[in-house]
């Protein structure tokens, strides 16, 4: 999900970034299914969490820590102004968010490509049971479509309960699970991983150092993911943990089941954020009503909001003017309070509210940050590297594919611009992706084999 | 680049269903559609690039009316550039990336009697190629601009030949000697074509 908080200041507020030390969100990564099959050991966690937005709101001091919702802020007589900031910032969020979805699908293909351990297949996942191993088309074909089914349902009950959870504040809850799932994540997948490039690299290395290593490695990232820490070392954690659970994904989903679970994915991104009674779609409204911030955790934020200056009065301005706010917007607490658990799937963008020029005296810096949720990281990585481990056009299938789902990412954003809400960042790149890589598979590399054996050029 | 990529899916498409409808063991029948490929490829490279024009005036247009001052942000000329190096870099990802990813591997080049010279060759055609892209972009959106056609089409026939050419490989003296001319001539036209002049360069190389 995109969510997309765009804040025009009206008093033309230089809008720089700057990093600083901002409540770090919990990556998303332990998937909701997971917190159902906590035993179930090596399950890759779904976790999908899109949301990106663009934050731009104050930064509410009071309590020291940086959250990072924005509030959009839009006058009527501003307008226009605000579509020109709009669109001048937008293509800047736009590179803030290649770069590290850029970053994801680097280190998976780079993983793919050098480590063995990832292409072979040992087996499956739980929620993944029929085998591909049949050996007709037709029984394969249905064995991938049951896997699919399996796996949305799986996903869709564990949205509806994190929703449910949500909607009845059982917060702890919702926090233990994520803490949970981001342990297991960062030591054990770590851990594996770790151990694999090793073994790729016949590379000696002791227990001691090891544990060292990895406890560094697990400790710093839960502390930048769930609490504070440098913004870049937290988006380097969050890129990270994507990759890894993009890799297990990759590992443990057989060959068309993958296919299919992308294509049925984003279409169920499509609905549950679309559709009146889509469980995200719920989840962000009952955030906005409750003004807190959607699901801080398993985002990935470009930016960091702070606000320079007097936080009390901010507050009680902002208050005041939240009647005439037509929009919801995020609460600018500390998101960490309500830990949402952004589920799995599609991104929501908060319609962007505008803020009154009443605040003038505010010297705020607002922040316009891009969130994108890390489930977007995932699934995008996941196509790349399946494109990259079972193409045999190899690298121009990847790379085909990774420019279209930048492609598609910029499209995204750019209806992000338009419609102010939020919007599920799944289906259109995945489309592209989907589309580029049979037909770049199956079209374009006989062709360009051909071309390149006779040293053609077009 | 998404462009380019784009008019190469649909190109090797058409190609694909001509090599699917035809006679597999008739060499000389494969190699004049191969041949049909290439030449329809390159016409529906132009075909996208032009559309991508279409594309960025409107964008331009759009630009200009959100813009405070009337102006827009970017130029036509800052666009045209831009396009030519996605076209470029993307065909020559597109060409390279395989040659460079086997390079790596064990072999022996031209082991078979072919070419010894076949990665070297490669790597300055792909470099002429992405040279000759961007130069295109500029004359291409120029010529579009004010609405000289002969541009285009110089564009579209400067591309066929070199395409052509290198349906001389491997006699690699018919091939990348035209290639480099042409792409002289592209560059000095573009050059010219930006605001260019010999004064500039003078100066530019003298430090002034």
């Amino acid at each position: 999900m995109i969510t997309f908080m765009n804040n025009s200041d009206s008093e033309e507020e230089p809008c720089n970034e700057r990093t600083s030390l901002m409540s770090a969100e919990s990556p998303p990564v332990p998937s909701y299914q997971d917190g159902l099959q906590a035993s179930e050991a090596g399950e890759a966690q779904a976790h999908r969490k899109r949301r990106t937005g663009s934050s731009r709101g104050p930064n509410n001091i009071a309590d020291g820590d940086m959250s990072d919702s924005g509030v959009p802020v839009r006058e009527r007589a501003l307008e226009n102004e605000e579509e020109e900031l709009t669109l001048k910032y937008g293509a800047k969020h736009v590179i803030m968010l290649f770069v590290p979805v850029t970053l994801c699908m680097i280190v998976v293909v780079a993983t793919i490509k050098s480590v063995r351990f990832y292409t072979e297949k040992n087996g499956q996942l739980i929620y993944t049971p029929f085998s591909e191993d049949t050996p007709s088309v037709g029984q394969r074909l249905l064995n991938s479509v049951l896997n699919t089914i399996i796996m949305i349902s799986v996903i869709v009950v564990m949205t509806v309960f994190l929703v449910l959870l949500y909607k009845y504040r059982c917060y702890k809850f919702i926090h233990g699970w994520l803490i949970l799932s981001s342990l297991m994540l960062l030591f054990l997948f770590t851990y594996i991983y770790l151990g694999e490039v090793l073994k790729t690299y016949n590379v000696a290395m002791d227990y001691p150092t090891l544990f060292l290593v990895i406890w560094n490695f697990g400790a710093v990232g839960m502390i930048c993911i769930h609490w504070k820490g440098p913004l870049q070392l937290q988006q380097a954690y969050l890129i990270m943990i994507s990759a890894l659970m993009a890799l297990v994904f990759i590992k443990y989903l057989p060959e068309w089941s993958a296919w299919v679970i992308l294509g049925a994915i984003s279409i169920y991104d499509l609905m549950a954020v679309l559709c009146p009674k889509g469980p995200l779609r719920m989840l962000v409204e009952t955030a906005q009503e409750r003004n807190e911030p959607i699901f801080p955790a398993l985002i990935y934020s470009s930016a960091m909001m702070w606000t320079v200056g007097m936080a009390k009065p901010d507050t009680a301005a902002r208050r005041s003017s939240q009647q005439m706010w037509d929009a919801a917007e995020d609460g600018r607490e500390d998101h960490r309070s309500p830990s949402h658990a952004d589920s799995q799937m599609s991104e929501r963008r908060s319609p962007v509210s505008t803020r009154p020029i009443t605040s003038f005296e505010e010297l705020e810096e607002e922040e316009r940050g891009v969130k994108l949720g890390l489930g977007d990281f995932i699934f995008y990585s996941v196509l790349v590297g399946k494109a990259a481990a079972t193409a045999s056009g190899d690298w121009n299938t990847t790379l085909a594919c990774f420019v279209a789902i930048l492609i598609g990412l910029c499209l995204t954003l750019l209806l992000l611009a338009v419609f102010k809400k939020a919007l599920p960042a799944l289906p259109i790149s995945i489309t592209f992706g989907l589309v580029f890589y049979f037909s770049t598979d199956n079209l374009v590399r006989p062709f360009m084999d051909t071309l390149a054996s006779h040293q053609l050029y077009i | 680049a998404f462009f380019w990529l784009v008019s190469l899916l649909l190109s090797s498409l058409i190609w694909f269903i001509a090599v699917k409808a035809s006679d597999p063991r008739d060499e000389s029948l494969q190699k004049g559609l191969l041949i049909f490929g290439v030449m329809f490829s390159v016409l529906l490279q132009e075909a996208f690039r032009f559309l991508y024009y279409k594309l960025l005036r409107k964008a331009i247009e759009g630009l200009v009316a959100l813009s405070e001052d009337g102006c827009s942000p970017i130029s036509i000329q800052q666009m045209a550039y831009v396009a030519g190096v996605g076209f470029g870099l993307m065909s020559g990802a597109f060409s390279m990336i395989n040659l460079l990813a086997d390079a790596l591997g064990p072999g022996t080049v031209g082991i078979h009697g072919d070419s010894q010279l076949y990665f070297l060759t490669s790597a300055f055609m792909t470099m002429v190629l992405i040279f000759l892209h961007t130069f295109w972009g500029i004359l291409f959106f120029h010529g579009c601009e004010h609405r000289r056609w002969w541009e285009i089409t110089a564009v579209v026939v400067m591309h066929l030949a070199v395409s052509g050419s290198t349906f001389f490989n491997p006699l690699y003296v018919g091939s990348l000697v035209p290639s480099y001319l042409l792409m002289a001539i592209a560059a000095a036209w573009a050059y010219v074509l930006s605001g260019g002049s010999a004064q500039n360069l003078r100066r530019f190389l003298l430090c002034k």
